[in-house]
């Protein structure tokens, strides 16, 4: 199953900074672009089935179907502190917002190494994957609603 | 008598206030250390002159789910410039998690001389303190380490399984819903990274967090951590205490509190936590 063509852009951006401070900039930069779930969509507190497993920063996904059948994903992250998670929110709501929920489903939860380097602690990398694993699994739930 | 001094700690000695941080900023005999959860907090501004120790690349084998050795901890005390007499001063993100974890492993190596900085980050900026984006570089010092001792601080997964055949107090410090194995999600959706979900049969629910004011992340006075530990979780200072989480870096914090604020002489971290024990064959666990 092919990537969605933005993130695989996305990617090859992070990896095209080899140079650890820089890319750690970079990172900090893209989580100083985050922007909450809008209201219309949710308000606080946020139910429990949108709040990502093993994620510390208390981070929540939800969505927003598109008129073409693909979803919108949008973000909340409860840590005022939470960087790496509120990048890899950006992240995820650029590159697959709108993107082929077949293809959403398959996106593998290893990005997260693409994009934050091998050098994550154990329960960062549980977390940020968890972001990734729920975002695949709600476009998988869209794609075979889809197929019904 | 400082605040610190007047909540009634065995070892208030180990907690330092943000002023006190503030007023030893350029003393030598000072190392202090930003440990976070978030591993891109530090580049935003950290306290001035604080060096980063990150648990990932600093304390961890790079191979085995362990720590560093004896040569690996010797390398990190010469680059970062600590000497025997160095205190070194730990802070961190929330609540000090981190930083008390990073505290826990110098004490592996005896690093004694170290305290935390009461609140963390988020007190140093709430208080509009400085933060410094510049990464500091400190003389190279001659530090020679100790071998590792896991013996007194640290627990295995067959030391955890005779802990509960003897009925000896265990201490889960994750969430309510972690500790019950509930599942939040239908369940193609992540898990927590067990296989199963629960806890260690016989062990006390106590959040770790419930160990700070969660307006500051100071922690609670010694009278507030006795309600808590010695009241809901029945355990008190004489007992031999094994404390866990998912990972083993929330029961550092835990560690912490029953240790040095309130004097327990017995406690180890278990760190496979529940990331081994809910894995692994032939172990019991509780709902």
């Amino acid at each position: 199953m092919a990537v969605p063509d933005k993130l695989t852009d996305t990617l090859e951006t992070l990896e095209m900074v080899p140079d650890r401070s820089e890319r750690i900039q970079l990172l900090i930069d893209i989580a100083g672009r985050f922007e909450e779930v809008p209201p219309r969509l949710a308000r606080r507190p946020f139910a429990a089935e949108h709040q990502v497993p093993a994620c510390e920063s208390e981070a929540y996904v939800f969505t927003e179907p598109r008129p073409d059948g693909t979803l919108d994903f949008h973000f909340a992250v409860e840590n005022p502190q939470g960087i790496s998670a509120k990048a890899m929110a950006v992240i995820l709501g650029d590159a697959l917002s709108g993107a082929p929920s077949e293809q959403v489903a398959e996106v593998s939860q290893d990005i997260v190494y693409q994009v934050f380097g091998r050098e994550l602690s154990m329960g960062k990398s549980m977390g940020l994957m968890s972001m990734v694993g729920m975002v695949a699994a709600m476009a998988k739930k869209q794609a075979e609603a889809k197929g019904a | 008598m400082s605040e610190i001094e007047s909540r009634g700690y065995v070892r208030p000695e180990v907690l330092v206030s943000t002023e006190w941080v503030a007023n030893h900023l350029n003393d030598p005999g000072i190392r202090i250390i930003e440990s976070n959860e978030d591993p891109l907090l530090y580049a935003t501004g950290h306290v001035p002159g604080a060096v980063e120790v990150d648990w990932t690349r600093d304390l961890n084998d790079p191979v085995r789910r362990d720590y560093l050795g004896r040569d690996g901890f010797e390398a990190l005390m010469r680059r970062i410039g600590v000497t025997k007499d160095t205190t070194v001063v730990f802070y961190g993100d929330r609540n000090n998690w981190w930083a008390t974890y990073a505290f826990w492993v110098f004490q592996l190596f005896g690093h004694d001389k170290a305290k935390i900085m009461d609140g963390g980050r988020i007190k140093w900026a709430n208080e509009g303190r400085p933060l410094d984006k510049q990464t500091p570089s400190y003389p190279a010092s001659d530090y020679k380490a100790a071998e590792r001792d896991d013996k007194r601080i640290r627990a295995f997964r067959d030391q955890v399984l005779q802990h509960l055949e003897a009925k000896k107090p265990l201490v889960d410090v994750r969430s309510p819903d972690e500790y019950s194995g509930k599942k939040l999600h239908m369940p193609e959706y992540p898990n927590e990274g067990a296989l199963r979900g629960g806890h260690i049969p016989g062990a006390a629910s106590v959040p770790w967090a419930k160990a700070v004011n969660p307006d500051d992340g100071t922690f609670k006075t010694a009278e507030e951590l006795r309600a808590l530990y010695e009241g809901d979780a029945k355990i008190k200072p004489g007992d031999d205490v094994i404390v866990y989480c998912r990972i083993g870096e929330r029961s550092s914090h835990t560690w912490f509190v029953l240790t040095h604020l309130l004097g327990f002489d017995k406690v180890r971290n278990y760190d496979g936590s529940w990331t081994e024990w809910g894995n692994l064959v032939g172990v019991p666990i509780e709902r």
